[in-house]
């Protein structure tokens, strides 16, 4: 178990260092003139561009560039963007909002996910079942935008259950539409994958046995049956609690909550190159990880399988 | 579906033994006289989906949209681009214009039949470009091993490990502020190769465990005895025989891929202005619907139902090529 974690960690760094020499790339070699309308309607003067250029070492070729880049990141200095804010300050900020958010989306998610996939699992093609199908089906195929766009318009606009936007420090109650809207195919996935993983063990002969040894239906599904159907879920939870903490883009621009993924965005379109890549580097990291932690927890939850 | 890359996870199941499919026994209600002809892996295949109605309906509507991509003629007579008129500006769903008209006083219903083929044509190339660059890949590593394999495996590793919906904006962002101008093939084509960039490592992954699983099997070892070639081996043996599961994932990633381009559009990164498609009408719109929600709920319709179709599909297509679920 120890040699594969190491194992794995070693991996990591290559991955982690591809992509993040991929966005830098991306973010700073190839569009134009970086300061190219950062001072407003007239040139930027020439300290400033001095200054900067300095401070990010744009005369050097890419890969000196990117190496102090990590140099000064690996000491915990993320920079700063053109305007002198504190790259990592604004990480700070905006972070705690998107956790809140993924962690209710996640909530919500395993919640009416786990319950309809176990209850459509264990009497197949009734109409329950049915039904489950077809709503995770419709799910699935709605862009998150189109749900995101549609729930706020009907629940915000016209009927006035829920503001219609965010306010600054994000409370959960009124994240709990916006975690529905970012929830809502992983939900789906939850409900599919439960459904058939309840279907496929129910004729295993452990649970066979425990019906013949007269145990009552409850102790039989809760305890024999849904521990072994859940280790798959639980592992699509823990994956996707990594992506939902990487890409709320959407949602939170519909939503206009303060997260990372507004954050982000905003970086993008003002080309705040600094911030893109401060940003992506913290989100590949925990991207990263949580998919660590998953196999980890594969193992931890299986016994059958072992890590050498 | 706005991230294609997660759709890998559930809907297959990597390490099937597709080889198993073409010595099935015949359907118990396949007439008696075709028992005597072995039908093919798609052959089988085929004669399961021929009796299930979901695929009909979701090849019905395919069709339909594939006619409206081809010729949008048949469905509107109304130009969709020139044929505006400010005096009918954001007027609602009519006896004249069906759908309403939008903020220049086009006709949303000729400018939504007109989207299907941008928005189409992006998912359709897309996903052969994915399909085929991930399994090239893929059986180039599951087939040599060693260290090749080690490299690409890493290599798709640090494209799988970027966020989807991020990456796509970064590079679309990044390529499409250049002043070449507003030329339609140019901008279809970056979303093109944005979408194939960040989705490849998923086909390529179901390509290389599907390989790995098959290339131990008795009749690659047999022909490797007999004496053919790696390329006859790779293109007679392994390919037919790992397609099964790259075959599923390319049908539902057309859907994922229509939802993905749409949510780029709406993002304003994909897709731009004189190109329509579904995507772009609705980012047109998202500033309009509290006064004109049809603008956006009838384009939103067509992609939905577009995406169903594709995603019921591709379920209807794994459940004939799955031989567990017989």
């Amino acid at each position: 178990m120890g040699r594969y974690v190491l194992r794995r960690l070693l991996q990591l760094i290559p991955v982690f260092f591809g992509t993040t020499i991929l966005i830098y790339w991306l973010v700073w070699s190839v569009p134009g003139d970086p300061f190219a309308g950062k001072c407003g309607e007239r040139a930027c003067p020439d300290s400033y561009v001095q200054f900067m250029t300095d401070k990010y070492h744009l005369d050097d070729p890419l890969p000196i560039q990117y190496f102090h880049y990590m140099a000064n990141l690996l000491t915990g200095d993320f920079g700063q963007t053109f305007g002198g804010r504190d790259i990592g300050g604004i990480i700070a900020a905006a972070y705690p909002n998107t956790i809140k958010l993924a962690f209710v989306a996640l909530t919500i998610e395993g919640v009416i996910g786990l319950t309809a996939g176990v209850l459509s699992g264990l009497r197949r093609n009734g109409f329950l079942d049915n039904l489950v199908l077809v709503s995770t089906l419709f799910l699935l195929a709605i862009p998150t935008f189109v749900t995101g766009f549609v729930l706020q318009f009907l629940l915000g606009v016209q009927w006035k259950i829920i503001s219609p936007t965010v306010s600054g420090d994000a409370p959960i109650s009124q994240l709990i539409v916006p975690g529905f809207v970012l929830g809502s195919i992983s939900m789906a996935y939850v409900a599919r994958l439960t459904r058939t993983s309840i279907a496929e063990n129910s004729r295993a002969d452990y649970v066979r046995t425990a019906v013949a040894k007269g145990l009552p239906r409850r102790r039989v599904v809760g305890v024999h049956l849904l521990r072994n159907s859940l280790i798959p879920v639980i592992t699509f939870l823990g994956t996707d609690l990594g992506a939902l903490m990487g890409g709320a883009i959407v949602t939170e621009g519909i939503f206009g909550i303060n997260g990372i993924g507004r954050e982000v965005y905003r970086a993008i379109v003002t080309k705040e190159g600094a911030t893109v890549v401060g940003i992506v580097v913290v989100l590949v990291m925990v991207y990263l990880l949580m998919n660590l932690v998953v196999d980890l927890l594969y193992a931890a939850l299986d016994p059958r399988i072992r890590y050498e | 579906m706005s991230d294609p890359t997660s759709g890998s996870l559930v809907t297959t199941s990597p390490g099937e033994q597709p080889g198993l499919v073409a010595e099935a026994a015949p359907a118990p209600g396949a007439p008696p006289q075709q028992r005597d002809k072995p039908r093919g892996l798609l052959g089988d295949a085929w004669h399961d989906l021929r009796r299930k109605p979901i695929f009909w309906i979701a090849a019905t509507f395919i069709v339909l949209f594939l006619l409206m991509a081809i010729v949008p003629q048949l469905f509107t007579s109304v130009d969709p681009e020139h044929d505006s008129n400010l005096s009918r500006s954001l007027v609602g769903p009519g006896s004249t214009g069906w759908f309403g008209y939008d903020l220049q006083g086009q006709d949303i219903y000729a400018r939504t039949i007109y989207g299907a083929r941008a928005s189409i044509i992006v998912a359709v190339v897309a996903t052969l470009g994915t399909v085929l660059f991930g399994s090239l890949v893929g059986v180039i590593a599951g087939f040599w091993g060693g260290w090749l394999d080690a490299l690409l495996s890493r290599l798709a590793d640090v494209f799988f490990g970027i966020p989807f919906v991020l990456g796509a904006i970064v590079i679309l962002f990044t390529f499409n502020t250049s002043n070449s101008g507003r030329s339609t093939v140019r901008i279809t084509t970056l979303v093109i190769i944005a979408l194939v960039t960040l989705t490849w490592p998923v086909s390529m992954r179901i390509m290389r465990s599907s390989v790995l699983a098959t290339k131990q099997a008795d009749y690659i070892v047999a022909a490797r005895a007999l004496g053919a070639s790696n390329t006859r081996i790779i293109f007679k043996h392994l390919i037919p025989n790992c397609l099964a599961p790259v075959l599923v994932y390319a049908t539902i990633l057309v859907g994922a891929f229509i939802g993905a381009e749409a949510t780029l559009s709406f993002l304003g990164v994909g897709l731009q202005s004189p190109v329509i498609s579904w995507g772009v009408i609705i980012n047109e719109s998202q500033n309009y619907i509290r006064v004109a929600p049809y603008w956006l709920l009838f384009p939103a319709a067509f992609l939905v139902t577009a995406v169903l179709s594709f995603v019921m599909l591709g379920e209807a297509v794994r459940e004939a090529l799955d031989p567990k679920l017989r």
